[in-house]
């Protein structure tokens, strides 16, 4: 397959179209800004419905639309158009409606930065608009891995009825990679559910997140988080990198996997027993790596481009049985593989 | 084997360009690659860089810290990197644009007018391709066949006139001794 050399947006638009996605519904905000400029172009040739909207709020609504129709539907900002996007997706969540959300995360809070940062971890995983729900998150850490989650993103988003995101960040946004695209989808499962034409042949359907009667609002919120446990079950992933003897398990999603990666490589060149989780779903967390990890490793090194969000889960996933330490940088720096093993090394000599 | 790349200059000068055509380079020679260019408000005008890895490996952290070739077409860009090149590291420098020298006897420097050139050869922002040409004069990291090619994959199809005269720029830097 051919190798392409793509920036990390663009391959992430790309990766929609052969995904099969037919509505995009965005507006500008750097870092992120070539994911509509890329299917503005290119959904003119392929039939899709390119719609700079008025303003993000507009846009989320309009994929809340889109999406109630049954076809595949897309929006993507960064951090601070993501708050703005916040009660749509809480109305697409209740409304039990797929589709895909793009976060190319910068610094913050606020206005903060443009430069790359991890600090929307706890909103994506945690509370991502009002109300009982949870999106898919997905946390690529290459312009190839970004293809392939936005593929899979779309497939589960339809399988559970609900909103799935991608949680990148300005560095995998602007680099470019080589990458390879699957072929396009062409066919889909049917969506009976979807709100759209039929020629009054059958009883219509209608969307909606509201419910009055506190009982039927409990029951459906309870069906939905019956949906997330079989999810949780299936599809939490993560990639484990040199964990079978490690004393030392540094763990980081992200473009800092990346930088994590390099830090446990200089490491094991010192003998430095460490090793790397990377969580590839952050929600699901991938729950059962951290327990085996945690079964011999001595201490746990979580890093991130934040004050420290992902700690919280490894944490929790261990259940506190082992040291949890922390490191990161945050407003849009991006920590170098040194600064992380000395880290690393610190912790080895505290361990001995 | 590992590149870790900087270039670094003015918005404008063709910065990011360079680093395609050296990123793309290293695709056809079927190696890992990526490119990183430092974006926002700096690109107008101001200091520009961007980071290319060339690897046999999987490429970890994509952003160069500790270059092992900087190339350098402004003065502010020698002043702030000079000084994070790898011992035995390359510094290419477009001495018309550039005061001074490198004053690290560890490192390999050479000094080329690539502005200057492409003034005389009639080939007006071609110093960033110029420079290029003696980068790999100097640290051979791809064949000049697979540079050749890659500067015609990376002009597009409708610009392809521009393509001949990026070859020039290219034999030029890759002629200059000194």
């Amino acid at each position: 397959m051919e190798r392409n050399l793509m920036k990390g947006n663009e391959a992430l638009a790309e990766a929609a179209i052969r995904a099969g996605c037919k509505c995009f519904f965005g507006y500008p905000i750097t870092p992120q800004t070539e994911i509509s400029a890329y299917l503005s172009k290119r959904f003119q040739k392929e039939g899709g419905i390119f719609l700079q909207a008025e303003s993000e709020i507009a846009a989320i609504n309009m994929v809340l639309g889109a999406a109630s129709t049954g076809v595949r539907a897309m929006t993507s900002s960064s951090s601070p158009g993501i708050s703005l996007k916040s009660e749509g997706i809480s109305y697409i969540a209740g409304s039990d409606l797929p589709c895909v959300i793009i976060n190319v995360q910068r610094g913050g809070p606020g206005l903060g930065g443009i430069q790359p940062s991890q600090a929307d971890y706890w909103q994506a995983t945690k509370a991502l608009g009002h109300g009982d729900f949870q999106l898919l998150v997905y946390a690529p850490c290459s312009v190839q891995e970004m293809v392939d989650t936005v593929t899979k993103a779309f497939d589960l988003a339809d399988e559970y009825r609900m909103p799935a995101m991608i949680l990148a960040d300005g560095l995998l946004g602007q680099m470019m990679e080589p990458v390879t695209f699957p072929e396009k989808k062409e066919s889909f499962k049917d969506k009976p559910w979807a709100a759209n034409g039929h020629g009054g042949k059958r009883e219509h359907n209608i969307i909606n997140s509201l419910y009055l009667q506190p009982d039927v609002l409990e029951n459906s919120v309870k069906a939905r988080f019956e949906r997330y446990e079989d999810i949780k079950a299936k599809y939490a992933e993560a990639e484990m990198y040199l964990t079978d003897d490690a004393d030392i398990i540094v763990t980081a999603y992200g473009a800092t996997a990346r930088v994590a990666k390099s830090a446990v490589n200089m490491a094991r060149e010192q003998g430095i027993k460490a090793g790397l989780i990377r969580p590839i779903t952050l929600w699901p967390f991938p729950v059962k790596e951290y327990q085996k990890a945690a079964e011999t490793a001595k201490l746990f090194l979580c890093t991130e481009m934040s004050m420290g969000q992902m700690i919280d889960d490894v944490k929790l996933a261990i259940n506190c049985s082992k040291p949890v330490e922390f490191y990161g940088r945050t407003g849009g720096v991006i920590p170098k593989p040194s600064e992380i093993f000395e880290e690393i090394k610190k912790y080895n000599g505290g361990a001995k | 084997m590992t590149h870790d790349i900087l270039l670094a200059g003015f918005g404008g000068q063709g910065i990011l360009f360079a680093g395609k055509i050296l990123a793309y380079s290293g695709l056809m020679d079927d190696k890992e690659v990526s490119w990183l260019p430092s974006y926002g408000p700096e690109m107008r005008g101001g200091t520009c860089n961007c980071s290319v890895c060339i690897s046999d490996d999987p490429i970890g952290s994509p952003l160069v810290v500790e270059p092992s070739i900087l190339v350098v077409m402004n003065t502010p860009s020698l002043e702030k990197f000079k000084g994070s090149v790898k011992s035995d590291g390359f510094i290419i420098v477009d001495s018309s644009m550039v005061d001074g020298t490198v004053d690290r006897t560890d490192v390999k420097s050479f000094y080329i007018p690539a502005t200057q050139l492409a003034q005389d050869n009639d080939l007006a922002g071609g110093a960033n391709i110029i420079i290029l040409g003696k980068l790999f004069r100097e640290t051979g990291i791809v064949s000049a066949e697979t540079f050749k090619k890659a500067v015609e994959k990376v002009v597009p199809a409708k610009k392809a006139a521009l393509a001949a005269n990026n070859l020039k720029a290219l034999q030029i830097g890759i002629n200059y001794e000194g």
